[in-house]
């Protein structure tokens, strides 16, 4: 075939009968220009995605970066026995009666005490000292006696969280111009992190807590992780995939296999397909409606957000599912039947695992779209200050309230501090691999097991 | 088959662990978004120091939580709405409907509400008569109301400089936003005698003239800022001659991109609102419902909590986020620990 276009090919007479076959004519040049034409733009528009998605890409990380990181300052307290057990007893419960409040002035005293050791001289206050701290810090403290009431009265070492401001400053995002109206850091704070810095006491690296931590309140974003929201995420998927892998694969079977082709079928066929195209804010008012308000289930329960997400996911998998079951030749089919399978063993036993990488690539794709999917969660109330207590167990899990990743990276964006801000980005990295992985899968399912006919 | 079987005891376990769910150990909040820092900041600190679990704490307005709020009793409902503005009657009827009659009402404190622009701008000392003039539909001019005139600042007030007119206002979903028409607008409509002549105008109806007061102009030059602050923040930093309406703890979380305007020549702070000096300022409130204390652990706990002397207090970590400290905390601690309810103990 493709001989014959070549100009050169002997024995073809030009149909015109004019000029040479060699020598272009007008129309011919037109024509040839007219596919370099497009030959251009379809580069140019390949070249105009590639750079929206590298500047997206660019952006994204080097926003997010700095939020795996976070700086953190080792110090050693003195666990004073008169300010945590006055009785002397080490009674768990007269320990709780002491709240973290009673664990800051601990840390006022550390500081106070580490700056002179070090020699750094300083007109601050040892509260303006404790000012560079995580407000978590007393927490902190706090956790440890109680886990082990036996370190009251001894000297720990302790790596405590810096504050936000202190953290940004070490990542450029704060500066001494950047404070000047600041009334939560001052500048004398940000030379006592400077001389801290040369002790060698303020150290900022990897930040696992970020990962697999909990949400935090807006006082201490410097503490505040995507860990729960990720577990909450995971329970959702869970239940989509549970719910939505079955009822869709058995509907997608039934219609293409065993349904009578007549006007129902045609009317639920468009149906789906009309689903598939809904809104998803729309399915998290019926969520609300439907699961909430008529069903009674929890509210802000990861077992709403997967059902209302199933709903979203279905005609996905369904429609995926469809084409993947019709590009199983009918020769397979009438080869089962004709040696005696009967109509389900054709369907179960040679089609389905046939058509099971369509299906599953199909699945898994449905599943990235819900992973990222946030407005009907919305309205189920899984935004909010939500992700802060793990679930313990598989129950807890999917009716403790929690949300879900890309909620909590709404969540960040809209809250005052900056440094929430640096986290929201650091959330859509974590969201991103997510999304990358699930798809990379997708595809290498795809290349590896589909077949071709 | 099989995966018949997988959901059916799938969904049967969704059920059964469902109604296990009933029994909520945890307090859960809703309400207005202002709120939702102080309400999670003592949440948190709520989840470190007792043996309850973080209270759960949703944004979504002060409405949409007294709404919620109002739904009825029980585990399914939540147990405390935040809100930016006092409970209004019409809600305490909806609320006594539906089975919430015992609503236990806590003042936390004071909010305040800034005038803030880029940190590169112009600076300005406004009265509320200046925003009037800037952002209502109509201002007086030779004893009639005709639409508004002004474009640029130095129209407003000659000591200003010429800037155009490029305003971001809460909309009117926020509860921001009927501060802002209290304290400046009308203020400011008092304060230029419009309000007399609309008076006139409208049979001395004194409620229909402060509706036509706090009417804002629509052309363009006073944008309604539906979303959260972090939006009107971004439109300033895309447009250097906007000036947004901010609350006062954004304001101070972002003092490197905000310039604040003064009022009336106060400078806002958590000092100078507390005094009453600046002018634009609004409680903020949570309502219990008094039914579910007791049935749902650590609920009066953390009501307690949160306006002890060490949270809402003055040098408490919510004073030090930007709440202003209610100076009659001590008699909501009390009203807080006898359970007083809104109309009087019965």
């Amino acid at each position: 075939m493709t001989d014959a276009t070549t100009p050169s090919a002997p024995g073809i007479t030009p149909v015109s009968g004019k000029g040479s076959l060699l020598v272009q004519d007008a129309r011919t040049r037109k024509r040839n220009a007219a596919e370099a034409r497009f030959k251009a733009y379809g580069i140019a528009a390949i070249t105009v995605g590639m750079l929206m998605l590298l500047i997206l890409v660019f952006n994204i990380l080097t926003r997010g970066v700095g939020a795996f990181q976070q700086t953190f300052v080792t110090l050693e307290v003195q666990l004073l026995e008169e300010k945590l057990d006055k009785k002397g007893n080490r009674n768990i419960e007269d320990l709780k009666k002491v709240s973290t409040f009673g664990y800051a002035p601990l840390l006022r005293g550390a500081f106070e005490t580490e700056i002179a050791r070090m020699g750094i001289e300083t007109d601050l206050k040892p509260k303006a000292m404790a000012g560079l701290l995580s407000a978590g810090a007393p927490a902190q403290l706090r956790n440890l006696v109680l886990s082990d009431p036996d370190v009251i009265g001894t000297v720990q070492q302790f790596e405590f969280l810096a504050s936000s401001r202190v953290d940004g400053y070490l990542k450029g995002r704060v500066s001494r111009d950047s404070i000047a109206n600041d009334k939560n850091i001052s500048a004398e704070q940000l030379d006592l992190v400077d001389h801290l810095v040369t002790a060698g006491a303020i150290k900022k690296r990897f930040n696992l807590d970020f990962i697999t931590g909990a949400d935090s309140s807006d006082a201490r974003p410097e503490a505040a992780g995507m860990g729960v929201s990720m577990l909450g995420s995971f329970f959702m998927m869970l239940v989509v995939l549970v719910l939505a892998l079955p009822i869709g694969v058995a509907a997608s079977i039934y219609l293409e296999e065993f349904a009578p082709k007549n006007w129902l079928t045609d009317i639920i066929e468009v149906n789906i397909s009309n689903l598939a195209a809904v809104p998803s804010i729309v399915f998290g008012i019926l969520g609300l409606a439907v699961f909430i308000n008529y069903m009674h289930l929890p509210t802000s329960a990861p077992l709403v957000g997967g059902l209302v997400l199933t709903l979203m996911t279905l005609p996905t998998i369904i429609i995926s599912t469809r084409a993947s079951l019709k590009a199983v030749p009918p020769s397979i089919r009438d080869a089962a039947l004709g040696v005696g399978a009967s109509k389900m063993q054709s369907v179960f036993h040679h089609v389905l695992p046939l058509a099971a990488p369509g299906i599953l690539t199909g699945t898994i794709i449905g599943l990235a779209q819900a992973l990222g999917e946030t407005a009907p969660l919305l309205l189920i109330g899984m935004v909010g200050f939500i992700a802060s207590n793990p679930p313990d167990s598989i129950a807890s899990g999917l009716l403790d309230p929690n949300s879900a990743m890309p909620a909590q990276i709404y969540e960040w964006a809209k809250r005052a501090d900056p440094a929430f801000y640096e986290r929201a980005w650091g959330g859509i990295i974590i969201l991103l691999l997510f999304l990358i992985t699930m798809n990379t899968i997708a595809v290498i399912l795809r290349r590896r097991f589909e077949r071709r006919w | 088959m099989s995966f018949v079987k997988l959901t059916t005891s799938a969904l049967a376990i969704a059920a059964l662990s469902a109604s296990a769910a009933a029994a909520r150990d945890q307090v859960q909040v809703a309400g207005s978004s202002t709120v939702l820092p102080y309400a999670s900041i003592v949440a948190e600190a709520f989840g470190e120091n007792f043996d309850f679990p973080t209270p759960v704490v949703e944004s979504g307005g002060s409405s949409a939580g007294l709404k919620r709020f109002c739904e009825g009793v029980g585990e399914n409902t939540i147990d405390v709405a935040n809100a930016s503005r006092k409970i209004k009657e019409s809600e305490v009827a909806v609320c006594a409907e539906n089975g919430v009659t015992e609503i236990i009402e806590v003042r936390i404190g004071y909010d305040g509400i800034v005038f803030a622009s880029d940190i590169a701008g112009n600076t300005f000392e406004f009265t509320p008569t200046d925003w009037f003039l800037a952002l209502s539909d109509t201002v007086l001019v030779d004893g009639e109301m005709v639409a508004n005139p002004h474009t640029t600042w130095d129209q407003v007030n000659a000591a200003f400089p010429n800037q155009p007119i490029q305003a971001f206002v809460p909309g009117t979903k926020h509860g921001t936003r009927e501060v802002f028409e209290d304290k400046v607008i009308l203020a400011g409509c008092e304060a230029t005698g419009a309000f007399d002549v609309l008076k006139e105008a409208n049979g001395d109806d004194k409620k229909a003239a402060e509706k036509a007061c706090i009417a804002l102009r629509t052309d363009g030059k006073s944008v309604d800022i539906d979303g959260d602050y972090t939006e009107t923040l971004a439109r300033i930093e895309s447009n250097k001659d906007g000036i947004g309406v901010f609350g006062l703890a954004f304001y101070e979380n972002n003092t490197d991109k905000l310039q604040v305007a003064t009022m009336g020549g106060v400078v806002p702070s958590t000092e100078s609102i507390a005094t009453g000096d600046y002018p634009v300022s609004r409680p903020l409130f949570f309502y219990i419902k008094k039914a579910h204390i007791g049935v749902i652990p650590g609920l009066k706990d953390y009501a307690e909590f949160f306006v002890a002397d060490e949270i809402a207090g003055p040098d408490g970590p919510l004073s030090e986020y930007g709440l202003v400290a209610d100076p009659k905390l001590e008699e909501t601690q009390s009203a807080v620990a006898d359970e007083a309810v809104l109309g009087g103990n019965s």
